[in-house]
């Protein structure tokens, strides 16, 4: 459904905010905390992070300030859309004695109205990926389905490309294909955006904004524009044949190597918007009469996430570094048919070390082939 | 984007729902047979359940009973934890969390017209059991039924009298042998390989049942391909940690498999390749 091309301007997609808001959705859209990009409640244009762009690599993040008035002008930030849709804490029930009988009551799933604003088509990867782990398989997780089953999706296509993202590697971007009901691109700083539909609702709320159609010029200019995004990745990673690269190297030296330089820290986990482990704790009153259970987020590199009876399976490093990218690039295919990795960088950004899995899947390779040639 | 809303049941698999303990019996020093109502329950052999002392936590444990009596749902469970050791503490009428069954269980299917090699090492045989059981019931199916039991010591062996009466038995063979023993012991010493390379069967058509710990599945399986049994039928049933049981945690990996899902029971093919690797 991209036939429709549409340009609308500040006022139409403020115009676009007030609509959704009308129509009860929760707008969550890029915000400026804490020197960072965050995803947080907005209300109008003037909630979203003007003429402010970002600089990242590895372990390294700074706002910068742009020389214009751009409202998308800056990649993404350490959260993603995860926080939203698959919280970090969630008490999943409550038992309660009462007398001899325990009864045992269900959270209930909150029905939130979230509309995403901003999202990266990087992210809109991730989300599809969390969905076939939530609810791609024989069971559904009634929680993640609330928050999801409702969202409404602007997208942002990208209109410059972070110093660690490589989402052309991963063929998930820079340009949103699925998976949104608007996408823009900003065409003139803070004042022009270029408007696909992606589906029947998203076309019915553009029918309703102050909006003229996009000339051929503009259409060329919002493909050059992502063309210039793709062509200046701060990253690749050769990601066609990773999957068997990684699962024929476990043993490699680079393991070692990476785990001298790991602090084990979860950094990598918590900010991939793709990692959807999680632990579950039990609390209980003093009296033992009421009792909960809630989950919460986990990361591979603690000691604890594989701790069975005896002691931990993974309890060097170097093996739970090895677990978290092999899954990410490799044995998620075998689980959900798709690679882990959207090629996002917050991994390797803000990682405290600067840890960067490009560079660790490069060294792999490289040292394969030079085997290879002698 | 509606058809990954399609999908699945609309009950929140994460709700145990509330069984009571009707009979507890202490099989040996940290080991407790736990039985519950929780009304009929049906499962297949080397299926477990997530079971949950209130207020304390929830553990993964296999069903320990017999699959053709689904009025008793029987675990046996050894305290090695805070969650277990609070199972293993609870009384007659209390309550306990129950969600499951889950996973694939052992191939009795596949294993009908084989000779049957069941190993069991310490509390491998509580997840065995239920497919002993099935055996028993259905033996005409079945060739020869082998049952090799290792303990650490005489006072670890797991279901004795049960073990014992079997052993009576003129239509399979059961051995046991211990780690360590003192003087009056007057059975078998030494680690459960040692019993197999005594084992007569058809190597060409047996179907091997493994239960233990990791190191002990991994000597007996190569044992068995050393006899020549094919790798696709020698089963393990493996442990990892488990915090959901349905493939959200995460925590069950083992490579390109969650045990919770996947297994606990695969056949040594599936495996061979990853579980000889460290810290897998």
């Amino acid at each position: 459904m991209t036939e429709v091309r549409s340009i609308v301007d500040a006022a139409g997609l403020e115009a676009l905010l007030e609509a959704l808001c009308a129509q009860g959705y929760q707008l969550i859209g890029p915000t400026v905390r804490d020197e960072a990009i965050v995803y947080d409640e907005i209300a109008t244009l003037d909630d979203l992070p003007r003429g402010v762009g970002d600089e990242q690599d590895g372990g390294h993040y700074r706002l910068t300030r742009r020389n214009d008035e751009a409202l998308f002008g800056y990649v993404v930030g350490p959260q993603s859309w995860k926080k939203l849709l698959h919280p970090p804490v969630l008490r999943l029930w409550r038992a309660r004695r009462e007398g001899d009988e325990l009864r045992v009551e269900a959270e209930p799933a909150r029905a939130e109205k979230f509309a995403f604003i901003g999202a990266r088509s990087c992210e809109l990867h991730a989300i599809a990926i969390q969905d076939r782990v939530f609810l791609g398989g024989s069971y559904a997780d009634p929680h993640y389905r609330a928050r999801r089953e409702d969202v409404f999706i602007v997208a942002v296509n990208c209109g410059v490309a972070g110093g660690a993202c490589f989402c052309v590697s991963m063929d998930t971007g820079p340009k949103a294909t699925m998976g949104f009901d608007i996408a823009l691109t900003e065409i003139v700083a803070g004042s022009s955006f270029l408007v696909e539909i992606g589906t029947e609702a998203g076309r019915a709320l553009l029918d309703s904004l102050p909006r003229r159609a996009a000339s051929a010029s503009e259409t060329e200019e919002a493909e050059a524009i992502l063309a210039h995004t793709a062509e200046n990745m701060g990253r690749s990673l050769e990601a066609g044949d990773v999957r068997d690269l990684l699962a024929r190297n476990l043993e490699h030296p680079r393991w070692d190597d990476v785990a001298a330089r790991c602090l084990a820290c979860t950094n990598c986990t918590m900010v991939c918007p793709t990692c959807f482990c999680t632990s579950v704790e039990d609390a209980s009153d003093l009296a033992g009469i009421e009792s909960e259970r809630s989950r919460r987020w986990d990361s591979c590199f603690t000691l604890d996430f594989s701790y069975i009876h005896g002691g931990s399976v993974r309890q060097s490093v170097k093996s739970r570094y090895r677990q978290w990218m092999t899954h990410k690039l490799s044995t998620w295919h075998d689980q959900f048919g798709s690679s882990g990795c959207v090629g996002c960088g917050r991994c390797i950004v803000w990682c405290p070390v600067g840890i960067d899995l490009t560079e660790e899947a490069r060294a792999i390779r490289e040292s394969e082939a030079q085997k290879g040639a002698t | 984007m509606t058809d990954a809303f399609s999908a699945a049941s609309v009950a929140d698999p994460m709700i145990p729902r509330v069984a009571r303990v009707v009979r507890r019996k202490r099989e040996i020093a940290d080991v407790v047979t736990l039985e519950i109502d929780g009304g009929a329950f049906d499962f297949a052999p080397g299926q477990f359940n997530m079971l949950t002392a209130f207020g304390v936590g929830e553990a993964a444990i296999s069903v320990s009973g017999d699959p053709d009596n689904s009025a008793r749902l029987v675990h046996t469970i050894r305290a090695v934890g805070a969650v277990s050791r609070a199972l293993t503490e609870l009384h007659v009428g209390e309550p306990i969390g129950l969600r499951g069954p889950f996973g694939r269980g052992w191939p009795m299917v596949e294993a009908e017209g084989r000779d049957v090699i069941v190993v069991a090492g310490g509390l491998g045989l509580a997840p065995l059991r239920p497919a002993l059981y099935r055996l028993f019931a259905e033996r005409e199916k079945y060739g020869r039924i082998l049952l090799l039991f290792g303990a650490r010591s005489p006072a670890d062996i797991l279901f004795r009298d049960e073990l014992e009466a079997w052993r009576g038995r003129l239509d399979i063979e059961v051995e046991a042998t211990v780690d360590h023993a003192r003087g009056d012991w007057r059975g078998n010493v030494g680690v459960v390989t040692t019993l197999l390379s005594r084992a007569q069967f058809s190597a060409a058509s047996a179907l091997a049942m493994l239960c233990g710990p990791e190191i002990m599945m991994r000597f007996v399986a190569n044992a068995l391909l050393e006899r020549g049994v094919a790798q696709e039928r020698v089963y393990l049933s493996m442990e990892r940690n488990m915090k959901c049981a349905i493939g959200w945690c995460g925590h069950c990996q083992f490579g390109p498999v969650f045990i919770c899902r996947d297994g606990p029971v695969f056949p040594y093919s599936q495996l061979r390749g990853l579980i000889a690797k460290k810290e897998i």
